[in-house]
């Protein structure tokens, strides 16, 4: 996991890099710049064009994705009538042909797959992402109602793994072998530990010894601290691992000299200016951290038995109850794109260096 | 009893990994004997864990005399303690046996997913990096495609596909994480690609299959043997969260992750039936996370 975050930064750098101009292009071939005097493209024009070359990639990756889902649904083994059919009878028989043939009317499974596929994929523009086979209503409908307590343990736990990694780096990061030891060892055990165990442990230590927080979160703010911790916890771990090596570059900087010989004390200079430099790398993981943190968060939401998204996949993978399972992971996968993007564009704010160089 | 198992595994495996990819004298475990550099307590920690893990694996009788699937009605949900290390479960099933014996099944079920991962991983990293621009150009975007869908639900999506089973876990496992080794191979070899060693080979006028099979090969190759051993944690975590989900492997199997499941029924009044297997779990992932940045490192080592 931690060389997949890794790679992930590396290929950002690597992929999203525009082509090498030497900072004086001669050719201009998108005419995004020429408007200024000097024939060289102006920053928000480049700022513009590299978003728009974004945007584009993100929409392929979208496109792609729903048609994952549909490939997904189109190969579940045995005719599909029937499958749908026996999915909500929960019986395993052979079926009459007037009653499959009003499944087929009902999810358009008469017309060939490639009807069925634009019909799928016009549906998605109008955010129609079809309809359960064993609860019959649209798909969605069960999302919308169980997706605001994921957001909301997803987004807190992701706050939460921000203060955590910062108080914890800014802390041990370097202050002598010792402590980073200590301080590196916390980062990658967090960063290993399975959230389903972490989830336990802490249900069992915080709810049932010590009985500070409730045992079935439900949705009460008092039971979020819990589940959120349990996806904070390992997320700090990964984003210390990336930060901690900034960090200790950027103490040995000359700007920390300087910030420390016009008296500046040892916690300021860490907190206004290191940690500014050395907080790229997580930045850059927080679009991969969103999709990872709602991943998780649904195991964590059937530790806790909390309502959410987590808990309609996993009793639709049980049911195999298909719509539901590519609707939220296509879902799931359209906050990553446009988280990623976010992070794309904040990335390019903070380091004016990515686009210029 | 532990101790004298696993000292002479410890040697065993430091020195296996000596004469391997790495090929100097610098790999720390070699140093041993001569002190050249201090070994880190973190590999020592991950090699004797190591060792229990072989030694589960390969004769598990010798570390555990308890039958892991004996049921002792009497003994039902027993502490920790003298006779039975971790406890007994709800059915008197000695914990500490059956993890033992479980390491079989955990093992093949992360060995198997990684097997499937880096085999994805290799062909369309190697078709990303090296196929003609049309060909790279479709696989980059599947790669960006299949990236965009975090792990566990690249899992789960095939779970509901094809039936939770061993198997399944298996492939899904492997599938959900190829995507980011993919990733990191394509990555590899364009860095070997650009280097200067290659454009030194091409500008002597050496064929391109002999670059490629010459120099472009070893180079994106030799970091895969870190990134397997990371895999292989990384995969046994993954679908012990699909057992953990009731999606994986089912009981009577002592798969970490069932065990962990089955534990769960017990929490409050048995601790140690969730606490243990989730632990040997982390010491797992740990160790492998561990022996796959020295690997890393001393193959780094070795390049330079």
């Amino acid at each position: 996991m931690t060389l997949t975050s890794s790679a992930e930064t590396h290929t950002h750098t690597d992929a999203d890099a525009p082509p090498a101009s030497g900072g004086r292009p001669r050719v201009d071939p998108g005419g995004a710049g020429r408007a200024t005097d000097a024939g060289r493209p102006s920053r928000a024009g480049r700022l513009a064009r590299g978003a728009a070359r974004r945007v584009g990639g993100a929409v392929v990756v979208l496109a792609g994705a729903a048609t994952v889902a549909f490939v997904a649904q189109a190969v579940l083994p045995g005719d599909r009538a029937t499958v749908i059919f026996n999915t909500r009878a929960g019986q395993a028989i052979e079926r009459t042909p007037e009653e499959l043939a009003a499944i087929n009317a009902e999810y358009g499974l008469q017309h060939p797959l490639v009807v069925q596929y634009v019909d799928y994929m016009k549906g998605l523009l109008v955010g129609d992402l079809g309809s359960s086979y064993q609860q019959h209503r649209p798909v969605t409908q069960i999302i919308g109602e169980q997706l605001a307590p994921t957001l909301v343990l997803t987004l807190s736990a992701i706050v939460l793994a921000w203060l955590l990694m910062v108080a914890w780096v800014t802390l041990t990061a370097g202050r002598g072998p010792r402590l980073r030891a200590v301080g590196e060892a916390v980062d990658t055990a967090s960063a290993a530990v399975p959230h389903y165990w972490l989830g336990v442990i802490l249900l069992m230590a915080f709810a049932l010894r010590l009985g500070i927080a409730p045992v079935i979160s439900g949705s009460t703010p008092a039971g979020l601290l819990l589940p959120a911790l349990t996806l904070a916890i390992p997320l700090a771990g990964f984003m210390g691992q990336a930060t901690r090596t900034e960090f200790e570059r950027s103490l040995d900087q000359p700007f920390v000299t300087t910030a420390r010989l016009r008296g500046m004390g040892d916690l300021g200079v860490r907190l206004r200016h290191v940690l500014r430099h050395s907080a790229l790398p997580a930045v850059t993981l927080s679009g991969w951290a969103l999709g990872a943190t709602i991943s998780g968060a649904v195991v964590v939401e059937s530790v806790f038995t909390r309502p959410g998204i987590g808990r309609v996949l996993v009793n639709a993978v049980n049911s195999q109850d298909l719509p539901i399972v590519t609707g939220v992971v296509v879902l799931i996968a359209a906050l990553y794109v446009v988280a990623n993007l976010i992070v794309d564009v904040v990335h390019t704010a903070l380091d004016p260096r990515v686009t210029t160089a | 009893m532990s101790t004298l198992t696993t000292t002479p595994d410890t040697s065993n495996e430091g020195t296996g990994t000596g004469p391997g990819p790495g090929g100097r004298a610098s790999d720390p475990a070699a140093g041993r004997t001569v002190p050249r550099r201090e070994i880190p307590w973190s590999l020592v920690a991950a090699l004797v864990a190591l060792a229990w893990f072989v030694v589960a694996l390969v004769a598990p009788a010798a570390l555990s005399p308890h039958d892991p699937l004996a049921l002792d009605l009497g003994a039902a949900l027993q502490p920790p303690g003298w006779l039975h290390w971790a406890g007994t479960d709800e059915a008197g099933r000695d914990l500490y046996g059956r993890i033992v014996w479980g390491t079989r099944d955990s093992l093949a079920i992360g060995a198997g997913a990684t097997t499937v991962s880096i085999g994805i991983a290799v062909v369309l990293g190697a078709l990303a990096a090296l196929a003609p621009t049309p060909v790279a150009a479709a696989v980059d975007a599947l790669l960006e495609i299949l990236f965009a869908f975090p792990t566990l639900l690249l899992a789960l999506l095939l779970v509901a596909l094809l039936g939770p089973s061993a198997a399944t876990a298996m492939i899904a496992v492997g599938v959900g994480t190829a995507p980011g080794y993919a990733r990191m191979i394509r990555a590899q070899i364009l860095g070997a690609k650009r280097s200067g060693y290659v454009e030194a080979a091409v500008a002597l006028g050496h064929k391109r299959r002999r670059v490629l099979v010459r120099h472009i090969v070893p180079n994106a190759v030799r970091p895969l043997v870190a990134v397997v051993a990371l895999s292989i944690g990384q995969s046994i975590v993954w679908a012990s969260s699909l057992s953990f989900l009731g999606l994986g492997i089912a009981p009577p199997s002592s798969e970490w992750g069932a065990l962990l499941d089955a534990g769960r029924t017990y929490v409050t009044q048995a601790w140690w039936l969730t606490v243990i297997p989730g632990l040997v779990i982390v010491a797992l992932a740990l160790t492998t996370t561990t022996l796959g940045k020295h690997l890393q490192r001393a193959l780094e080592r070795g390049e330079r």
